[in-house]
């Protein structure tokens, strides 16, 4: 063993920088995703390929993926991930689970020791569902009980933190190369119809896994390439309605923002886009009067959710997934297709690697989301 | 008479080798502080007269006058000062209230001196104005929690009224009375031009202007001055004026050489009387009344109109703003210390009400946790200097700002502060026929339009710098603002980080 890799005072007694979430890190990445739109399922090599083509992208401090149709046999129950500092916080947290669900399965999600991935905090999963009556007793939508539990735990649970809690999906991420944190978390293992991938290049050190992409919430999953110069504006916005912005990323808001135009304004994915990269003013003023007067409606209305800034976003929910870019297209987004598989990336090299042999290769334009809707509902909107 | 203890303000003085007794000072010097001998040929000055306008200064055409403060000090007393000492001679002699004009000069922190905005790079690029489209566009207005769309994407449930902005910039309260009527006629053309809005402040609203409506925020203060039907409905939005910032818990002052027939008229009030409007709305003694009125505005315009409420910034501004909000207001309008006014009681103006950065931030902070920002649009005003001032207050959380004293500025105003005397010799603060003409319209709108167009320019280089290209972007986003020289306790008012955190 060289001096390269044995392990100095910094590592052994931690360095002394805040966690991720008492300060903003911005970070500069690589993103990936593959979807079948006949929902057939496929294990996460080929994602893993990928994103390892876009290794320069990242410099080993984050690495994620969110994969989709992974736990059939759990179809119905809310997937909980959770990352744990310590036992006590194991405790703590799984007080408040076994609270507020039935938990009829629990473990310690697999893992397979890697070089180039240390520390890992202690990784478990929980299989969730609600218990019998509690909705109509509380007076609550079941998803909005859901996230209330997952907000809670991560703002008021120290040391414990939710990284997934969908159903059927579930995302792994940790601080690595992404290859490095996909063959940690043995994902060959998975087969899923919809994997997304990231790769981070945070220009501080995080010490803690959560800062990782993909963030989630619900079956919602983001992985984004980009900084928000809006973050201000989103998170304030956000947490009047009940978010709250424990990590402070611009990817946490972004998912946030999302969850609250789809899932509670029932907004369509089309429309959460106009929100989220507006057309001008310009444009809007020669759209045909009815047209024109719901752009401009949602403009005036969702202000504070326009995301400013540079961005490649990759979100992956229920329906699929949507790829898109800021208004005026600041970071790369490449998109491909063949057969039922639709690919989006980075960098088209990165698609090349797992298929080289596409039908068809497109760059979706600034502001334009390209939205692929699976199994029953296929469509891909370009 | 007996002799006057007050000793002249300021001295003029005149280069004697430079003079060439053309009288342009003389003429155009309208507080008698410039004279002309007949018998010596020459003109000679009475300082006890000047009230540092520098109307002669810019005028000479051989640059031969200078007004310096009259170098005669009073010991030195830190607590005692000059002026101190001058105002209670004044009051000794008059019994008077001290009246001032213009904003507060007092030595106060200027809170937006202590702010400072971001610019990104590396990680986010900057967006260049000159190629890329920036966006300043604004709506005032209630606004829904969220908007409903049928299932072809059209819009199910319309908006409540909204008033569009070109720029998050408007004209503030100005009065027809406090100024004369060509300014106010120039304020409304320029806004019509720019895109923006102007508004009435106190002194109704004249039928030349009435063309301009749509551009003319109409204002309805405690004294009800030139409120009809007529007028609710000429405007593109109401406000109710609660209170103002140079003098809050006060009412409007114009003095009785300031009206006469035509403002006279406007405000329905008698000829050369003192408009003084009372110090509340004798129907608004609680916020339920508020809400009453408001409701009969609403109703008498059709709800096709946004109501305003205007407030002075004061101790509880952050709970007044949230009782308004629930009384159904669509806007509200913050005026902090510094505003400006024609005359104000000298004491009032120095003494009450606070910043508007703290009230700001305190109010946009309020509503945004009660999770009830949506529904009004805030503008603050008082005092906004520049196209930085202009974007830290959207920073904090302003939707927009108004402007007069800028405004006033471009048209030759030099803050002499003598506005209630009626004689301001720019001819802006003025109903003398003589100075009104001093005023053309025509430059006047040019110089307002010049003055929003270089600010307009140089907000959207900021707005690049700091990698946004729409305002939305910038609103309430405390993250592209650092305190320097500010105290731990004001960082966590403004909710801003200290400049390297």
């Amino acid at each position: 063993m060289n001096n390269e890799e044995k392990r100095g005072l910094r590592d052994l007694l931690g360095g002394p920088l805040p966690l991720e979430g008492d300060f903003r890190i911005p970070s500069g990445c690589a993103i990936s995703g593959i979807v079948d739109r006949d929902c057939r399922l496929f294990n996460g090599d080929d994602i893993i390929s990928s994103i390892s083509v876009m290794r320069d992208r990242s410099n080993g401090l984050g690495g994620g993926f969110a994969a989709y149709g992974i736990y059939p046999q759990f179809a119905r129950h809310y997937a909980f991930h959770l990352f744990f500092e310590d036992y006590a916080a194991k405790e703590d947290a799984e007080r408040l689970l076994y609270h507020h669900f039935m938990v009829e399965e629990m473990d310690s999600i697999p893992i397979r020791k890697t070089p180039g991935v240390k520390d890992p905090p202690l990784i478990y999963r929980y299989f969730c569902l609600l218990p019998r009556g509690r909705l109509e007793e509380q007076n609550i939508a079941e998803e909005d009980y859901v996230a209330a539990v997952v907000l809670r735990i991560n703002r008021d649970v120290q040391g414990a933190f939710v990284f997934s809690s969908g159903q059927n999906m579930g995302a792994f991420k940790g601080v690595g190369f992404p290859e490095d944190i996909g063959g940690f978390y043995r994902l060959e293992e998975y087969r899923g119809y919809l994997w997304t991938a990231h790769g981070r290049f945070p220009t501080n050190t995080p010490g803690w896994w959560g800062g990782a992409h993909p963030f989630t919430l619900l079956n919602w999953s983001v992985v984004h390439n980009g900084e928000l110069s809006s973050y201000g504006a989103n998170r304030n916005y956000v947490e009047e309605f009940g978010y709250n912005c424990s990590l402070q990323t611009d990817t946490e808001a972004a998912t946030y923002l999302f969850d609250l135009l789809v899932r509670c304004h029932g907004l369509s994915l089309e429309a959460a886009a106009k929100v989220i990269a507006p057309p001008l003013w310009e444009h809007i003023s020669q759209m045909p009067s009815e047209q024109q007067e719901a752009a401009r409606a949602l403009r005036i209305v969702y202000g504070r959710g326009l995301l400013n800034g540079p961005f490649s976003i990759l979100l992956g929910g229920k329906e699929g997934l949507m790829a898109i870019n800021d208004r005026i297209k600041l970071r790369p987004l490449v998109a491909a297709e063949k057969g039922s598989r639709v690919y989006v990336a980075s960098e088209l090299a990165a698609i090349k690697a797992v298929e080289p042999d596409v039908t068809r290769t497109w760059t979706p334009r600034g502001g334009e989301p390209l939205i692929i809707r699976v199994c029953s509902n296929k469509e891909v909107t370009t | 008479m007996s002799l006057s203890y007050v000793l002249p303000e300021f001295i003029i003085t005149r280069d004697n080798e430079r003079c060439i007794n053309c009288r342009v000072c003389q003429r155009q010097c309208s507080y008698g502080a410039q004279l002309w001998d007949d018998n010596k040929k020459k003109v000679y000055s009475d300082e006890s007269k000047c009230v540092n306008c520098h109307r002669c200064v810019v005028f000479c055409p051989v640059n031969a006058l200078s007004i310096q403060k009259n170098p005669s000090r009073l010991r030195e007393n830190y607590n005692w000062t000059q002026e101190d000492v001058r105002n209670i001679h004044r009051q000794a002699e008059t019994g008077g209230v001290l009246l001032s004009g213009m904003g507060s000069p007092r030595q106060l922190p200027v809170i937006w001196d202590k702010l400072l905005l971001n610019a990104s790079q590396v990680t986010n690029p900057s967006i260049d104005p000159l190629r890329e489209p920036m966006e300043l566009d604004t709506y005032l207005g209630r606004k829904p929690v969220q908007v409903k769309l049928t299932s072809q994407g059209r819009l199910a449930e319309k908006l409540p009224p909204q008033l569009h902005l070109s720029i998050p910039i408007m004209f503030g309260a100005v009065s027809f009375g406090a100024v004369s009527l060509n300014v106010v006629k120039s304020l409304a053309m320029a806004a019509e031009k720019a895109g923006i809005c102007c508004n009435t402040g106190e002194g109704g609203l004249h039928k030349e202007l009435y063309p301009y409506g749509s551009s003319t925020i109409v204002q309805v203060a405690s004294g009800r001055f030139g409120v009809d039907l007529d007028y609710l409905q000429a405007g593109a939005a109401i406000e109710i004026k609660i209170g103002q910032g140079a003098k809050p818990g006060i009412g409007g002052h114009l003095p009785g050489e300031k009206v006469n027939e035509e403002v006279a008229r406007t405000r329905m009030i008698p000829l050369g009387t003192d408009a003084l409007s009372p110090a509340p709305h004798h129907d608004i003694y609680s916020i339920e009344d508020l809400r009453q009125l408001i409701f009969a505005l609403k109703e008498a315009t059709d709800y096709q109109k946004p109501v305003s409420v205007k407030i002075s910034a004061v101790h509880n501004a952050a709970a007044i703003a949230s009782g308004i909000v629930r009384a159904g207001a669509d806007i509200i309008a913050i005026d902090g210390f510094r505003g400006g006014t024609g005359a104000a009681p000298m004491r009032i103006r120095d003494n009450v009400g606070i910043p508007i950065e703290l009230a700001l931030a305190a109010v946009d902070r309020r509503l945004r946790q009660e999770g009830i920002r949506n529904q009004v649009s805030l503008v603050a005003a008082g005092s906004i200097r520049s196209s930085a001032d202009v974007l830290k207050a959207v920073a904090l959380g302003a939707d927009a700002v108004y402007i007069v004293t800028a405004g006033l500025i471009a048209l030759g105003c030099h803050l002499c502060g003598r506005c209630y005397t009626g004689r301001c010799s720019w001819g802006i603060a003025t109903q003398d026929p003589q100075l009104v003409r001093r005023i053309n319209p025509d430059i006047a709108v040019e110089r307002l339009i010049n003055l929003l167009r270089g600010w307009e320019h140089e907000m959207k280089e900021m707005l690049g710098g700091m990698g946004i290209n729409a305002i939305e972007s910038l609103r309430g986003n405390r993250e592209m603002l650092r305190g320097i020289g500010l105290e731990k306790k004001e960082l966590e008012v403004l909710d801003v980080k200290a400049a390297g955190e």
